[in-house]
């Protein structure tokens, strides 16, 4: 038992992801076989074979966890007491907590919009250029690296040195402003702008993805509708106005919705730059600080349930909108 | 012409039709919008690309130079080194076993919900039972349900088991949150093989399983390669999950981990963070550069029609 619960050196870690990946292949083998014998089985026992394990998994995994996060947010930090709605009305009443808010709708509302505006501004101006495949390679190259890699890398850009004879900057943004003759700035520290330059960081990071969809989107357009405006004397700006918008709408508010989700769910950045620090934290990196940092259960219990409530109206809005799309076509 | 046109109609008569005027599109785009759009363009290129870059150069200059001056100053006075990998690799950081920590968490926590999902999505598309609608939409709805709502009755359930702070967790957690998202997305890739090919492996008597294996597997196969690239790169890049259940536990912390507990504690030793974060970065750049086809297939696919 001990063998496959502690493993230090790298060979019996390897020796053990490859027991744990065989131990599952057998496992699915039994399975397999008990349901496919060559007599007529009824369907729902083959049903059960192929879909047990996932059912299980999402119950035990998912399922029961929820719920049991979302009894914890009416207890108070280590789970003894009931204390009803209180951990609720301390995230939206506490000082602390409204910073908190402000932040994260300042992350759900700036993040999609300029992600998304940018993705396809830069998809719409290098569609069907030489150099396309080249240009689409660069911006979605940040979506192979980790948050806490972009974390990094935007640090460094940040970087700040004191302004005094004899010192360089090393961070790129500050040295931009000390050639324009401008003091340097301690970016990631003065509020509330820091939190504008973490959100950078997120945009950065999604803009690909927001460019590879409404790219595909665009590509999508039926050569005729294109040629039909050109015909009338649509072009450039209009163009891109009164045909190719209106044509990707779907694919818009797909982008849109997707991109909202994952910034609100997203830690990673606050995390690895601030901390959550000098009034950028946000609900995700709350609820982090306060169920592993301050043992505040039952408050991070309440943060968690925040973010599902908050996902549950964009996702909704996000179906709405694809069945709207399905009717007209 | 340097332009060319994919062939979309076999009809000869159309297909020149079409190759002109995109042609002329081409040509009218480039005429009226073609300085200003370069320039938006090429703008934004290089504000994607240099950050990464500033740190790519930096992680090859010497400690003392690093310190001293931007990294832009090694274009003229060009001074590198791989001190800052052998540090950060084999000192006391330990990035080497780090990286195996992420190798040993990743590939089980893609190849488990991979095939747990194929199994399910097989019995979502190709077997009858009562429920199954019900079912499919309880499991397609589950991918509302953040990650954080999770852990700490998991953590729980871990501690409990005493599985706690071993590759199990990790692997059992990964798999868990990767289901919903994958049993949807190989069920739709399956609901596209044409019902008549099952049929006849089924006139031909094979059973659910050959079905399974000789009928649909070898044309999921880009499917399949397309969500694993997802699960890899999710799986790789993750922080919250490895923190959650192995935070604490220095034989299982992947290199995430790490790296962003080095920016807190080390934060300005940049010799070590900028050859920290490409080992970490290298991996997932690699794979993504290779498949990066299947990549953008997945991505279309889910975002599209989810």
């Amino acid at each position: 038992m001990q063998w496959f619960l502690e493993a230090s050196t790298t060979g019996h870690k390897l020796a053990l992801m490859v027991v744990a990946i065989l131990l599952f292949a057998a496992v699915m083998a039994a399975i397999l076989f008990a349901v496919d014998r060559p007599k007529r089985v009824p369907n729902w026992v083959v049903a059960a074979g192929f879909l047990g394990p996932t059912i299980l998994l999402l119950l035990v995994g998912l399922v029961y966890p929820a719920l049991d996060t979302v009894r914890g947010s009416f207890f108070n930090r280590d789970g003894s007491t009931f204390v009803g709605l209180d951990n609720y009305v301390t995230v939206f009443t506490t000082d602390n907590f409204q910073t908190v808010l402000r932040n994260t709708v300042l992350w759900v509302v700036l993040v999609p919009l300029v992600t998304t505006s940018l993705g396809l501004l830069y998809a719409y101006l290098v569609d069907r250029t030489r150099f396309e495949a080249l240009a689409k390679a660069l911006v979605f190259l940040p979506m192979a690296i980790s948050m806490v890699g972009a974390g990094v890398i935007w640090k460094f850009v940040y970087e700040y040195r004191p302004d005094q004879p004899g010192v360089r900057q090393i961070g790129l943004l500050n040295q931009l402003l000390v050639l324009v003759g401008v003091e340097p700035q301690q970016f990631l520290l003065n509020g509330p702008s820091n939190n504008v330059y973490l959100i950078v960081v997120m945009i950065w990071i999604q803009a690909g993805f927001a460019m590879t969809v409404l790219s595909a989107a665009i590509k999508a357009i039926p050569d005729d509708i294109v040629e039909a405006a050109r015909l009338d004397g649509v072009s450039g700006v209009q163009m891109f106005r009164y045909v190719t918008v209106p044509s990707i709408r779907p694919a818009l508010v797909v982008v849109l919705t997707t991109v909202a989700i994952v910034s609100l769910k997203a830690f990673d950045v606050v995390r690895t730059m601030t901390g959550g620090q000098f009034g950028t934290s946000v609900v995700a990196n709350e609820f982090y600080t306060q169920s592993f940092r301050q043992f505040n259960v039952g408050l991070g219990a309440a943060l968690a349930v925040l973010l599902f409530v908050l996902v549950i109206p964009i996702v909704a809005y996000n179906v709405r909108q694809l069945r709207l799309a399905e009717e007209i076509r | 012409m340097t332009t060319t046109t994919p062939v979309m109609s076999p009809v000869p008569t159309k297909e020149r039709r079409l190759s002109r005027a995109e042609r002329r599109a081409v040509a009218a785009k480039t005429k009226l919008t073609s300085p200003a759009a370069s320039a938006i363009a090429i703008v934004i290129a290089v504000l994607w690309t240099v950050p990464t870059l500033g740190l790519l150069v930096t992680s090859f200059r010497p400690e003392l130079d690093i310190r001293r001056s931007g990294w832009w100053t090694a274009f003229t006075d060009p001074q590198f080194t791989v001190d800052n990998y052998n540090e950060v690799l084999y000192g006391g950081t330990n990035f080497a076993s780090l990286f195996v920590n992420s190798l040993v968490i990743t590939l089980p926590a893609v190849i488990i919900p991979i095939t747990l999902a194929l199994l399910a999505a097989y019995a979502f598309a190709w077997v009858k039972f009562r429920g199954r609608n019900v079912l499919f939409v309880a499991v397609f709805a589950l991918q509302v349900v953040p990650i954080q709502v999770t852990l700490i009755p998991l953590l729980t359930l871990y501690v409990d088991t005493g599985l706690n702070g071993s590759f199990w967790t990790i692997w059992l957690s990964h798999s868990i949150f990767a289901l919903p998202l994958a049993v949807f997305l190989l069920h739709n890739f399956m609901k596209e093989i044409p019902a008549s090919l099952v049929e006849a492996a089924r006139m031909d008597g094979a059973g659910h399983v050959k079905i399974f294996f000789q009928v649909l597997l070898p044309l999921l196969t880009p499917a399949i390669a397309a969500f694993s690239v997802f699960q890899f790169l999710w799986v790789w890049n993750d922080l919250l999950v490895a923190l959650t259940f192995a935070g604490g536990a220095p034989d299982v912390a992947p290199l995430t981990v790490r790296l962003a507990e080095m920016v807190g504690t080390r934060g300005s030793d940049w010799y070590l963070l900028a050859a920290g974060a490409f080992v970490s970065i290298v991996l997932p750049l690699a794979v993504f550069l290779g498949l990066q086809r299947y990549f953008v297939r997945g991505l279309l696919a889910g975002s599209v029609k989810g």
